[in-house]
């Protein structure tokens, strides 16, 4: 009763609302962005249908508009750096909670969290004027002399193609990777750990047993949302994946991807049709990244749910 | 468990020790990949943008294809203004929230709150400037301050939201109890026990969001747009360092390529500074 009474307090009241008012407005805000891009992209999704979603052609001057090359590059350019980021993510992870300790740990720790702390765009700068080269003048003529018979490598070495963007991609998503990762990791309790040790095991053993067979569907949540981070990552990709609407199995052709396009392309659109386009891409990219986020928060926190007891 | 450990155990120890050095090797050997770029960068970044750093750069506007010289005077004012007026909108409604969902939440609706919190978080950075762009730049017809402001304050309310609950968290329950045992009332607890007592932590947060929306691009290209000329008005388009960075870098030019250079160099050391100084003084609180 007396709570009660004490909640009935004006000044209790009106910060209560404020703050409520306030904490929810961020779902409000969840729902603006669905109904705002939908709305914005009605005028294509209308006339076109969802078959927008999968049509080959992009010709603003035609006013032809399909989403299909972006979508590709999209998806190329992300799981070819979720490839090669997750393996070393879960290196460095490791490495992190395992193997280093004191001050070698806290100095690893810090500088993972700086390969997050670099903007987007001089990852852009970097890969345009030191990775492209690279990639032109010394590896993909090594590997198109090696092994060009493979389609992955084949066609001329311009360096700025899907390759750079993967590459550029993958260092760019290893922070988000290695530190949900190491934050799984660090959930799974002691007794697993010292209990393998004890038995005779080697460290690996250690580490293979207690550590990634219990952590298979955390690391499979760390890397859904590396994933979706790379969908979603603009500028570096924007600079260095050679912007244009193609699709191709080789390694070394440019590409271009939804976001992309959506920089390269919005602030100069001609007109309404094209400016619905590029929205109903970005209602795309909205969609998938709710959806990855979703199921890969739900997977990561039923992972540290688990274990919350027995630590 | 000790199933699969006998089995393992059975095989022969010599076999095991080379696997076990093999792959405590390869572990290094992906830590110190992983790591290799961000040298990469720093030492390009400080080779190649070192040298166009002059005083010119931080007071003089750009200068005409051709010409040497100039800098980014407009770009780096821009910045300032826009990151100044998001956090306007990023600051107070992120640390509401964050408070809310610490203070008041409970249960399910805590739990929905900050779900919707990691998704806003994980919308991609272009896709808060498309919406940003339908609702300010669209209606009002042209490129401005405010619009870019609204669009870097939209990334920073999950970002702030979530470092205060992390740090509300911390305080012990029995710190707000007593509180209320005393017979002052929840606001009360609130603003001048907890939040006091947290300032210092609630504070790291929301710079360590300011140097997070300092390199965002994305969002600003169709909404501040750039600007070679100095600009204060909340209607009018802005210059904005990392659309400078991003217009420079893939412009033929080398002059712009180079004053791209450093550009990225003095957004890096701003970004870096605000880190290690904020993690120290955190460090040393702690």
């Amino acid at each position: 009763m007396e709570k009660k009474r004490k909640d009935l307090h004006i000044g209790d009241k009106a910060f209560y609302w404020i703050l409520k008012v306030m904490a929810f407005g961020i779902i409000l805000l969840l729902l603006a962005f669905f109904v705002l891009l939908f709305k914005m992209s009605w005028p294509v999704l209308s006339k076109v249908g969802p078959s927008f979603f999968w049509f080959n052609d992009w010709n603003p001057v035609t006013e032809e508009y399909g989403a299909l090359p972006f979508i590709f590059g999209t998806i190329a350019t992300s799981l070819i750096a979720l490839f090669l980021s997750v393996p070393i993510s879960l290196g460095a992870a490791l490495l992190i909670t395992e193997i280093a300790d004191g001050g070698f740990r806290k100095i690893l720790g810090f500088l993972v969290e700086m390969l997050a702390a670099i903007p987007s765009v001089v990852y852009g700068l970097w890969g345009l004027f030191v990775v492209v080269p690279f990639l032109r003048e010394t590896v993909q003529p090594f590997l198109s002399q090696h092994f060009g018979f493979l389609p992955i490598f084949e066609g001329a070495p311009l360096g700025v193609g899907l390759m750079a963007a993967g590459i550029v991609l993958a260092i760019m998503i290893t922070p988000t990777i290695a530190t949900i990762s190491r934050e799984i990791f660090l959930t799974i309790p002691k007794v697993y750990k010292e209990g393998a040790l004890a038995l005779g095991a080697t460290r690996w053993e250690m580490i293979r047993l207690s550590i990634l067979k219990s952590s298979v569907s955390g690391i499979l949540g760390a890397s859904i949302l590396g994933l979706g981070r790379a969908l979603g990552e603009t500028m570096a990709v924007a600079m260095v994946i050679g912007n244009r609407a193609e699709i191709s199995a080789s390694l070394f052709s440019p590409a271009q991807s939804m976001a992309s396009l959506i920089a390269n392309e919005y602030a100069e659109a001609s007109g309404e049709m094209h400016l619905a386009s590029l929205t109903a891409i970005g209602f795309g990219l909205l969609i998938v990244s709710l959806f990855m986020n979703s199921t890969a928060r739900i997977i990561v926190w039923r992972v540290e749910r688990k274990y919350r007891g027995t630590r | 468990m000790r199933e699969k450990l006998k089995s393992v155990l059975s095989v022969n120890d010599f076999r095991r020790k080379i696997i076990n050095v093999t792959m405590i090797s390869l572990i290094v050997i992906s830590s110190l990949v992983a790591i290799f770029p961000l040298l990469s960068v720093f030492v390009f970044v400080f080779q190649k943008g070192f040298s166009t750093l002059s005083l010119n750069f931080f007071t003089s506007l750009p200068a005409p294809v051709g010409e040497t010289g100039g800098g980014m005077a407009q770009s780096l004012l821009g910045s300032a203004m826009l990151i100044g007026l998001a956090s306007l909108i990023g600051v107070p409604w992120g640390i509401a929230s964050g408070i809310y969902i610490t203070e008041y939440g409970h249960g399910k609706s805590a739990w929905f709150l900050r779900f919707s919190n990691d998704l806003l978080m994980g919308i991609p950075s272009i896709v808060v400037g498309l919406f940003t762009y339908s609702f300010i730049v669209a209606p009002m017809k042209g490129f401005s301050l405010l619009a870019g402001s609204i669009a870097l304050g939209i990334i920073m309310i999950p970002i702030v939201s979530r470092s205060t609950e992390e740090i509300l968290k911390t305080v012990p329950e029995h710190i707000r109890e007593a509180g209320l045992a005393l017979g002052i009332s929840r606001y009360r607890v609130i603003l001048n026990i907890i939040l006091r007592g947290s300032w210092g932590g609630i504070l790291t947060g929301v710079i360590l969001s300011v140097a997070r929306i300092s390199g965002e691009t994305a969002p600003l290209l169709f909404t501040s747009f750039n600007n070679q000329y100095w600009s204060g008005s909340l209607t009018q388009p802005i210059s904005s360092l990392p659309v400078q960075i991003y217009t420079y870098a893939i412009s033929p030019f080398e002059d712009w390529q180079k004053q791209a250079w450093a550009g990225a160099l003095v957004l890096i050391l701003f970004i870096f500074t605000i880190n290690v100084t904020v993690r120290f003084i955190f460090r040393k609180n702690k």
